[in-house]
């Protein structure tokens, strides 16, 4: 079943005119027709859930909006800079009037005026062609004062950022749409109280609004039925990596990962196996060969200690050693962090030096434990999730392939010359079940 | 380990400050718009950015967008300018600038940008011999800029670059020559391996099936994207985001 990817290779589908004439903007029409009321209960029922990486229940954010007669944003984020995620890229630059038609009818379900799509500043190409569509939507009257003759008017404005992964964070973003440094805000006030201007903001993913127009068109209902009972719909998985055929796909949800890896994107080249995947972008839990069989939903990979996240499936394989992978992800996150908060500044850095000092040979298995540790203390005690983002993966790795860190330890310390482990065997710390020497 | 902060003149972390930047003038007070002269081109520009938003804050970063084009980089004259403008101070503009990095904040001769993306997908798949060959290929030439980068969104043709702002991949070591050689004829760059021109990986779409499956022989085909192959030179914007400097760099 296509639905976002239905006919997005047709030749012009960037213009109104081929959009119109696959149907688009119907949708539109339709929600137009009802009231308000009913277009967030299709919504709701549909049990969509963001597409961004939280995952959480769009009906229910957008339904937390107040209501009444005031200044209420919607923001589209098109920040798309999860290392691993590219399907928001294939999405605006083939298919930006579904964009439109998304925000357009989200807009109506919360009452919202004014709408704003934050797209990251290096996908030029994309924003050239949603400038040219908004400006399209305008003239033919889908967006703009009183939409198609009904008591909806929006005004959409397209906001090119300027490179910075944080602004892909929901206040982060803000903080940068009112043109500040792109800082993420202290929560709660959550963004549908308090966000933009300080006015109720509803915040969604550039793949959550395209599905609007074809759950308006299926009915919730109807929509709910595809993929599992708690992960409803189709999702577009971006597959990057060890694979043969690296790009995105659209699948129900619930289907198994294995089917996603080998199936569809064809694996690693030949010989290789699987060693391990992210399923949800570089800030997810890394899962084994051995998950492979798992549905690919948000529940069961949550249920498995990872997250689906963006949809990016990063596969990695047997000829890549995990301490490799390990150093871009926590240079990345270093080199990311907004500087805002403590765990995240420091433990991004210091994991960094940590990772550094087993290459140079001058760890030892101890170091494994305390880079664990730090881990676990920057979970949870962010302002954001960006310090979150690089613990998750970094905490898993050390649990899952702690005997090859160790390996990779030893090589070093021998290529370096900084003495065998021996005399650190001998006190017992290359034991697994040993606890960290305390230091005195 | 230590890390070079590259420290400029007088000691400043602000590259290229010292020398521009009139100490008489307190960063800290809107410039007088009686007295601060602004391009006519970009004083449009900024106020339509500014008429765009509830605030006008929120144009500080099109409008800085837009000094850099007017003056090659976000130069303390530029940002002056720019604050004269939307009545905001040197100091808050400056903030904004040197938080974002496609802003630049140093002087720079004009160039062509061409950035290695050697994030995680594109390194499994060789980017970081991609980036050894490309810095090799540019080496001695002042009109081409190499720089590895971070995930630039398109690990589908990993491993990538962005060269002046098209996405083109996958690279192998031997592409760095042509893209040097194409950059300097003035053409556009590996016409063939640009992202635009290619279809989506899903078998499904080109099918029409939900049924999956490997897919069978597809030819590239035309631009979906409805950008023609040689794209709009006349509005090709700037160079996309520099996101990683290296810490020695001036």
């Amino acid at each position: 079943m296509k639905l976002l990817f239905d006919g997005i290779d047709e030749p012009g589908l960037n213009t109104l005119e081929v959009y119109e004439r696959r149907g688009g903007y119907r949708s539109l029409r339709k929600a137009l027709s009802m009231p308000s009321e009913e277009v967030l209960e299709n919504i709701s029922d549909s049990g969509l859930r963001g597409r961004g990486g939280a995952g959480f229940r769009m009906g229910q954010k957008a339904s937390f909006l107040p209501h009444g007669d005031m200044d209420k944003y919607l923001v589209c984020n098109a920040d798309e800079s999860e290392p691993g995620t590219f399907k928001d890229r294939e999405l605006m630059q083939k298919s930006p009037h579904m964009l439109i038609e998304g925000i357009a009818i989200a807009s109506w379900a919360a009452e919202i005026n004014r709408a704003f799509i934050y797209i990251r500043g290096e996908y030029e190409q994309q924003a050239r062609i949603l400038e040219a569509a908004i400006a399209e939507a305008q003239r033919a009257g889908y967006l703009g004062e009183r939409i198609l003759g009904s008591e909806h008017s929006l005004s959409l404005v397209l906001h090119r950022g300027a490179g910075a992964y944080i602004c892909g964070e929901e206040t982060g973003l803000l903080d940068s749409l009112e043109g500040k440094r792109g800082n993420p805000r202290l929560k709660p006030p959550f963004p549908a109280i308090e966000g933009l201007y300080h006015g109720p903001t509803l915040i969604n993913n550039v793949e959550t609004l395209c599905t609007v127009p074809h759950i308006i068109r299926m009915g919730g209902k109807e929509y709910a039925k595809l993929g599992t009972e708690t992960s409803t719909g189709t999702k577009l998985v971006s597959v990057s990596g060890d694979v043969q055929r690296p790009g995105n796909y659209e699948i129900e949800l619930g289907i198994p990962a294995r089917e996603i890896i080998y199936g569809l994107a064809g694996g690693p080249p030949e010989g290789r196996e699987v060693k391990f995947w992210f399923p949800g972008g570089s800030s997810a839990p890394v899962l084994t060969r051995e998950d492979l069989d798992i549905s690919y939903d948000f529940d069961s990979l949550a249920k498995a200690g990872s997250m689906l996240g963006s949809g990016a499936i990063i596969v990695v394989d047997e000829s890549h050693t995990v301490l490799e992978v390990m150093h871009k992800l926590v240079k990345f996150y270093a080199h990311e962090s907004c500087g805002k908060c403590v765990p995240c500044r420091e433990g991004t850095n210091w994991t960094l030096k940590m990772v550094q000092r087993i290459q140079s040979g001058e760890a030892t298995p101890m170091d494994l434990d305390i880079m664990a540790s730090v881990q676990e203390e920057i979970i949870g005690n962010c302002l954001c999730v960006l310090g979150d983002a690089m613990a998750m993966p970094v905490g898993s790795m050390v649990a899952k392939f702690r005997p090859e860190l160790e390996a990779e330890i030893e090589l070093a310390r021998e290529r370096s010359g900084a003495g065998a482990l021996q005399d650190v065997v001998a006190l017992g710390v290359a034991d697994e079940h040993a606890g960290p020497i305390p230091v005195h | 380990m230590s890390v070079r902060v590259p420290r400029f003149g007088h000691g400043s972390r602000v590259p290229g400050w010292d020398e521009a930047v009139d100490l008489s003038k307190d960063p800290a007070v809107v410039p007088d718009p009686a007295t601060t002269e602004v391009p006519a081109e970009l004083r449009e520009r900024v106020q339509a950015a500014m008429a765009k938003y509830p605030d006008r804050r929120s144009a500080a970063i099109p409008a800085l967008h837009a000094a850099q084009e007017a003056h090659g980089w976000c130069s303390p004259e530029a940002i002056e300018q720019v604050a004269a403008v939307m009545q905001l101070t040197p100091a808050y503009l400056s903030a904004v600038a040197t938080f974002y990095d496609m802003l630049e904040t140093q002087p720079r001769p004009a160039h062509h940008d061409v950035y290695v993306c050697t994030n995680i997908s594109c390194s499994l798949r060789g980017a970081d011999a991609v980036h050894e060959a490309m810095v090799e290929a540019a080496a001695g030439l002042p009109d081409v800029h190499v720089r590895p980068f971070e995930c630039l969104g398109a690990c589908d043709i990993a491993p990538m670059a962005s060269v002046d702002g098209e996405y083109v991949g996958p690279l192998s070591p031997e592409d760095a020559s042509r893209i040097v050689e194409d950059l300097q004829a003035g053409r556009p760059v590996l016409p063939s391996k640009q992202l635009r021109l290619r279809a989506c990986a899903d078998p499904g779409v080109a099918r029409g099936a939900d049924s999956f499956g490997p897919p069978g022989d597809r030819a590239p085909r035309a631009d979906a994207a409805g950008l023609g192959e040689r794209g709009d030179e006349r509005d090709r914007p700037g160079p996309s985001a520099p996101i990683e400097k290296e810490a020695g760099e001036p």
